[in-house]
């Protein structure tokens, strides 16, 4: 295989599903080489798991991990034949992300008995944070839930337009103060205007922000904050949402907006495209946070609660 | 997190130290330390490959240098090496045409609309007469979010919110700065994922409409393995002409930079680093590879001792140390050397036995008022021939030096290591060149 074919060669969605079978049968087919009753794995297998990985941006330190626990668990448990090993394969990366209280999301809900149920949009610019917000507006208001939105991005040029657009097209309401306003008192205001109205659920979008500005991350605990002043338990979720074409500095993110405001939870965006977003394992592995949402597409429907197995699946094809 | 790159060389080298030259063996966990690096940074695994095979061959066969660490000259190399790579001159932007236009183009949220803005901003700055197409049909306020940019910068904004046909709207974006007379008609597009064919369609046909004289992709820097599939298929479909890398002011190594480069050979022509209008700038490949390899330091020091190490001094240094005879002289002119370079402690590990000595005191510039004290307080037969120092002697220097007999004992100590370390590299033959090779190294 040249340096550049296979996997670079993949424009067409026909070729996609060709490139990722070429992966997949490659992988496999070293897979096949394996023999059955071994208690190593072959160099050769683990440099192509090593591909794998580090194509789906899992990152070098988790790769190393991983294939580490492969090796590990292999000379313990010996293997049966190609499936097991492939089972163990999966079994091992999956062991990294991190478990919600209840394992993998059934479906979209919110917890009973918390109303209303505040959950608190974060992430750096770009990465789809509008939009996945309107996506699970839709979700929880199909599930019959009251959803309340609040435009605390009033930042960036037409961030307030672009929710209210969302809140129309779901048929939510929205609560905003105009560009330019302090986001921390659009985000009181939801809040209150949810509790008055007895809202289920309330979701504050808030302005991107790159992890590494300081006076911007300290608005986020300040946001936190003043939601606090009227619902102390509030909020009830961080959603840090993540691009699934982002690389290593996805884990950069992971850990500072950690620092800023406890991040419950993760989104990972764009999984509709040919990039992987495996960086998420290492993120969930070493903070602890469980991923809840993916996003595929743009529109309304396009979010899917988070499945591990599935998600490691589509590393290999 | 990550270790910069040199020191996770020297950890991968310990065992060339002593060593004068690169070769085979030692070079191979070295470029895997590389190439971890470069993955780490987010560069194609394939590229990562590629790049560090390179490398390799440019890196066997090359002397060590007596004043840096094996692995700062090797990171030294690998940094020159990204930084061709990526493209040593600025490409400069083409505007030909009645309007000239620029089509923009990338994935979702990587940037266009507001590297749109800065273009136009910086355009105006120039000049030239500009506008602004709003041709994302698709995301919601997409054309509310052009407007709001063009009214910041006053420039004008062509939109129809009603019409769905974005080759229908850029046709009569060109007829509007065509009758106001503007130069320069900048098209925004919608995001789109380069599988997606129904929209890659649709910006084959934008720019199949429009003849732009600069057609340019727009990536997100922080991008991570999947850069070179979007920019492959991009650059077959459109045939950009040159690469847009936003979001640079934050923390991201942007291996992506290098990825996309190698992948479809089309220049970076700006980096974005802010969402305020004003934050563009040109790209420069030498700083992209500094920062990809995070650790612009080690480069510039190696430059620093490259300019600074007084060549002559050098030569006859290095002779000396080829023939054994260097002494206590020696040793004082190159501590010159070292105060003349300034930051003595990243300085000092760099020549041979002197880590020792480094680990031992407190180190500033004044650390080595002691060492050259007691260096002085020798006579010159002394200092050319420090076997005849007896007991006697060292307490006279002591005394005359304002140290006292335990430090100079000590100093000889390790004068007496650094130069049978000297003469074990002699043996190893690899010192042929050293410090002269510094010298004369590119
Ligand atoms: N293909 C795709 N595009 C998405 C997804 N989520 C968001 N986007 C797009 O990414 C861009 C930025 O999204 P937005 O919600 O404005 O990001 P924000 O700046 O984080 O609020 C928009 O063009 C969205 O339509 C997704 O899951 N898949
Ligand atoms: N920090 C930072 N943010 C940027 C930069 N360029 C764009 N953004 C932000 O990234 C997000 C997406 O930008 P936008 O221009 O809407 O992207 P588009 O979807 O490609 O048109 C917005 O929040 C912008 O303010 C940059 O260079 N640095
Ligand atoms: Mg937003
Ligand atoms: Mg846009």
């Amino acid at each position: 295989m040249g340096l550049f074919g296979g996997i670079f060669s993949k424009d067409k969605k026909e070729h996609l599903d060709k490139g990722l079978a070429k992966t997949k049968e490659n992988f496999f087919s070293k897979l096949g080489k394996a023999v059955a009753g071994k208690s190593t794995v072959d160099d050769e297998v683990l440099d192509n798991l090593e591909e794998v990985l580090v194509t789906s941006d899992v990152g070098v330190e988790t790769t190393l991990k991983i294939i580490e626990a492969i090796e590990q668990r292999v000379a313990r448990d010996k293997y049966l034949g190609v499936d097991e090993l492939n089972r163990i394969l999966r079994e091992e990366i999956a062991a990294l992300l991190s478990e919600n209280n209840s394992g993998d999301l059934e479906d979209f809900d919110v917890p009973s008995g918390t109303r209303p149920y505040v959950i608190l949009v974060v992430g750096v610019n770009g990465v789809g944070k509008t939009t996945t917000i309107g996506k699970l507006a839709a979700r929880f208001k199909a599930k019959g839930l009251q959803v309340m939105l609040g435009a605390a991005d009033t930042f960036r040029a037409a961030a307030v337009d672009q929710l209210k657009r969302w809140g129309e097209r779901v048929g939510v309401p929205v609560v905003a103060h105009g560009m330019h306003t302090d986001p921390a008192s659009v985000a009181f205001d939801t809040v209150k205007k949810a509790v008055e109205q007895q809202a289920d659920v309330v979701i504050i979008d808030t302005a991107g922000r790159l992890h590494t500005k300081v006076n911007l991350m300290n608005e986020l605990g300040k946001i936190k904050r003043v939601i606090q002043k009227f619902v102390d338990t509030a909020p009830h979720e961080v959603l840090l949402v993540l691009d699934g074409s982002t690389g290593q500095n996805a884990v950069n993110q992971a850990r500072e907006f950690t620092k800023a405001t406890e991040v419950t939870a993760l989104a990972i965006t764009k999984l509709d495209g040919t990039a992987k977003g495996g960086v998420v394992i290492g993120i969930s592995d070493e903070f602890k946070i469980p991923v809840k949402y993916i996003g595929v597409g743009e529109g309304l429907e396009d979010l899917q609660v988070f499945n591990k197995m599935a998600f490691v699946d589509s590393f290999f094809g | 997190m990550f270790d910069s790159l040199s020191v996770r060389l020297d950890k991968a080298i310990k065992n060339l130290k002593g060593q004068g030259r690169i070769t085979e063996i030692n070079v191979a966990t070295t470029v895997k330390e590389i190439r971890k690096a470069l993955i780490e940074a987010d560069v194609n695994y394939k590229v990562a490959k590629q790049v560090t095979d390179k490398i390799r061959e440019e890196a066997l066969g090359r002397d060590v240098l007596v004043a840096v660490s094996p692995g700062q000259l090797l990171t030294k190399i690998v940094d020159e090496e990204l930084t061709r790579l990526m493209g040593s001159t600025h490409a400069p932007m083409e505007l030909k045409g009645d309007p000239a236009v620029v089509l923009i183009s990338g994935l979702q949220g990587s940037g266009k609309t507001t590297f749109s803005g800065k273009l136009a901003k910086m355009l105006k700055g120039q000049g030239k007469s500009v506008m602004l197409a709003a041709c994302d049909i698709y995301r919601p306020a997409a054309i509310d979010q052009l407007r709001v940019l063009g009214e910041q910068i006053d420039v004008a904004v062509y939109a129809e919110p009603e019409n769905k046909d974005a080759v229908q709207i850029a046709k009569n974006a060109i007829k509007q700065a065509k009758a106001h007379n503007k130069k320069v008609l900048i098209v925004d597009t919608a995001g789109r994922l380069a599988i997606d064919e129904e929209m890659m369609q649709e910006i084959a046909n934008l720019k199949q409409a429009l003849q732009p004289s600069e057609t340019l992709f727009v990536v997100d820097a922080m991008t991570g393995q999947d850069a070179v599939n979007t920019a492959k298929t991009f650059n077959e479909r459109l045939n950009f002409d040159g690469v847009v890398l936003t979001k640079l002011d934050g923390d991201t190594r942007g291996g992506a930079a290098l990825s996309i480069r190698m992948v479809v050979d089309k220049p970076i022509k700006f980096v974005s680093s802010g969402e305020k209008m004003e934050d563009i700038d040109l790209f420069h490949p030498d700083r992209m590879a500094s920062r990809i390899l995070g650790m612009g330091d080690v480069v510039s020091l190696v430059e620093k001792a490259q300019q600074t190490f007084d060549e002559e001094e050098a030569r006859r240094l290095n002779k000396k140390i080829r023939k054994n005879e260097f002494d206590l002289n020696d040793f004082l002119s190159q501590l010159e050397q070292i105060k003349k370079m300034g930051n003595v402690k990243d300085l000092m590990g760099m020549i041979p036995g002197m880590g020792k000595v480094a680990k031992d005191i407190d180190l500033d510039n004044d650390s080595f008022k002691p060492i050259e004290a007691i260096i002085k307080s020798m006579t010159p037969k002394e200092r050319a021939n420090p076997d005849i120092l007896n007991g006697s002697r060292r307490k006279r220097i002591a005394r005359g030096s304002g140290t006292t007999v335990q430090e100079v004992n000590s100093l000889m100590k390790q004068f007496g290591d650094m130069r049978k370390m000297m003469k074990t590299m002699n043996k190893m033959g690899g010192m042929k060149r050293g410090l002269a090779n510094l010298m004369g190294g590119r």
